[in-house]
């Protein structure tokens, strides 16, 4: 081969492992949101509340992982269930949100999640009863927590008898706990929101696969100026 | 060998006189910013340490500096018309840089080691977990630990006595229980400020490690194993909390703000969250300096190869259980 035809290859090939390099950099500084971003910040008129409705489920029963436990969110333009759980909220608004809980519960591993901490008067509602403390050493126990550990919120969500819906999205006829609360969302930027059960059946302390994956037990609330 | 004879003089002032300038700059200038500040005793402590070692290794620093700088310049060979005009065979034998470098550098070594045992003992840990049974541990500590545990502890305002708080680490928040109100147990970290904190870490999971940092405390957060460190609070003000052991995809996420306040203002907090918390105290498990997660109810526990019937505590800790 010529010279300049080696260089051209020696070229070639650096240009090749460059763009490599700035690939793989780029896709880790940003790997992207699996399911996507659902954008409340214009569902709701200027100043009213976002109106946020997930589900719960013990099994997905679809995607990779059909029988991890997983949050479903109710999309604000389509009404439909959707699996995604970073959710885009507009700054210093009140939020009101509702869980229908359609999994199973167990006695909390720390019952201080039993309380309800930081909603709006650190209270919720059970199936339309006001409640600021559940025991979960009793009934079905509890079988989540919404939380969001920046902010000092955290919700239990209290558990149903057995696992009466076999996947998502849950219709409403199935058996399953509404519970309500509401809080305010800070100042722009990017809040983490998980579960604090370990609800991670098959893995070491309950807290790999779906509790370590995002888009399941947890994800990214991006709150945004509206 | 008179020229190099001047050379040595001539490096010996000059860095007696930068490490002196040096010492002095570091010690008055920056010594009292550096962190973790002066939150504690051990934060004190920890950063007169560091400023003592700063002392000695900065005129160190400076002398390879200097002695840099006259090799590149003053004797270089080229100016000397000559190759290796002060190391190699002119170097070799010479007794009082031989003496002198073994003396100072055994000195050094054999002060700071003495000196950092001392420290060690003296700030009772130094702010690090010591295990479950502490070598040093401040007055007052196992009285006030032994009374915790049965549930008779006390403390109050210029009582002088030891506050013991339980550090509860799990994926991924820390918890704090206050077990001489009541064993409350809360999400906030507020301390006393001048009382000395028995920390008790643990863990309902994985390891972790509680890291105060502005207090100069950090003790591991071991499942079963309780974790004592000891530090007192001399400042007012806020701290930061962070796991500082990799725990999992939120442990960037593990953090929580603390404070210091006025003991009167502790004692107005910790009486009203015992009271505010009182329902959901009642249903924690009673007061002990670890947990068997099973013991503590263990939802979503430990399951074997995705089975549904968890471990039992003994297959997972043997026949270790808690007292």
């Amino acid at each position: 081969m010529s010279k300049g035809g080696r260089l051209a290859t020696v070229l070639g090939l650096f240009l090749v492992a460059v763009g490599l390099i700035v690939w793989a950099v780029a896709s880790l500084l940003n790997p992207g949101v699996p399911g996507g971003v659902v954008d409340f910040t214009n569902a709701q008129a200027a100043g009213q509340p976002v109106q946020l409705n997930v589900q719960t489920v013990g099994s997905i029963g679809f995607g990779a992982h059909p029988s991890w436990v997983s949050y479903l969110v109710k999309d604000p333009k389509s009404g439909q269930w959707i699996h995604a759980t970073s959710w885009k909220l507009p700054a210093h608004t009140l939020v009101q949100m509702t869980v229908d809980q359609y999994d199973s519960g167990s006695p909390l591993r720390n019952q201080e999640w039993g309380q309800v901490l930081g909603t709006i008067g650190s209270t919720a509602t059970l199936n339309g009863t006001s409640f600021s403390v559940y025991n979960s050493n009793t009934g079905n126990g509890v079988g989540h927590t919404f939380a969001i550990p920046t902010l000092n919120i955290s919700v239990p969500l209290v558990g149903v008898s057995g696992n009466p819906c076999a996947s998502a999205p849950c219709h409403f006829n199935s058996p399953h706990n509404v519970e309500t609360f509401s809080f305010k969302t800070p100042g722009p930027g990017s809040y983490n929101w998980q579960c604090f059960v370990p609800c991670a059946l098959g893995y070491l302390f309950g807290n790999g696969g779906a509790m370590s994956t995002q888009n399941y037990m947890g994800g990214e609330l991006e709150v945004v100026n509206s | 060998m008179g020229g190099e004879e001047n050379d040595f003089r001539r490096i010996l002032f000059i860095w007696v006189v930068l490490s002196v300038a040096g010492d002095l700059l570091y010690w008055f200038l920056v010594g009292p910013h550096v962190p973790p500040g002066r939150m504690t005793t051990t934060a004190k402590d920890n950063q007169f340490d560091f400023n003592v070692l700063m002392v000695i290794a900065l005129p160190v620093m400076l002398g390879v500096w200097e002695w840099m700088g006259f090799a590149a310049i003053r004797w270089n060979a080229r100016r000397q018309d000559k190759s290796e005009s002060v190391g190699g065979p002119t170097a070799a034998g010479n007794k009082r840089a031989e003496v002198s470098w073994i003396v100072i550098t055994t000195v050094a070594v054999l002060f700071l080691a003495v000196f950092g045992i001392v420290a060690l003992y003296a700030g009772n840990g130094s702010g690090g977990g010591e295990g479950p049974n502490p070598i040093q541990q401040p007055a007052g500590a196992i009285a006030a630990e032994t009374a915790a545990l049965a549930g008779t502890g006390s403390w109050s305002p210029n009582s002088n006595e030891v506050l013991p708080v339980q550090v509860i680490a799990q994926q991924w928040k820390f918890t704090y229980r206050y077990p001489t109100f009541g064993g409350f147990e809360s999400t906030d970290l507020i301390l006393p400020v001048n009382t000395e904190i028995a920390f008790n870490v643990t863990s309902l999971d994985v390891i972790h490690s509680f890291w105060a940092y502005q207090l100069e405390v950090k003790a591991d957060a071991n499942a079963m194993e309780n974790n004592v460190a000891f530090t007192k609070t001399v400042q007012l003000g806020t701290f930061e909390v962070r796991c500082s052991e990799l725990c999992g995809i939120w442990h960037g996420a593990m953090f929580n703000p603390g404070k210091v306040v006025s003991e009167s203002a502790f004692m107005t907090w910790a009486s009203s969250t015992e009271s505010k918390n009182a329902t959901n105290t009642a249903d924690l498990p009673p007061f002990a300096w670890t947990y068997v997660p099973d013991a503590n109810g263990a939802a979503g526990g430990y399951y074997p190869d995705g089975g549904v019937t968890p471990y039992s505590t003994v297959e997972i800790y043997g026949s270790k259980q808690p007292s």
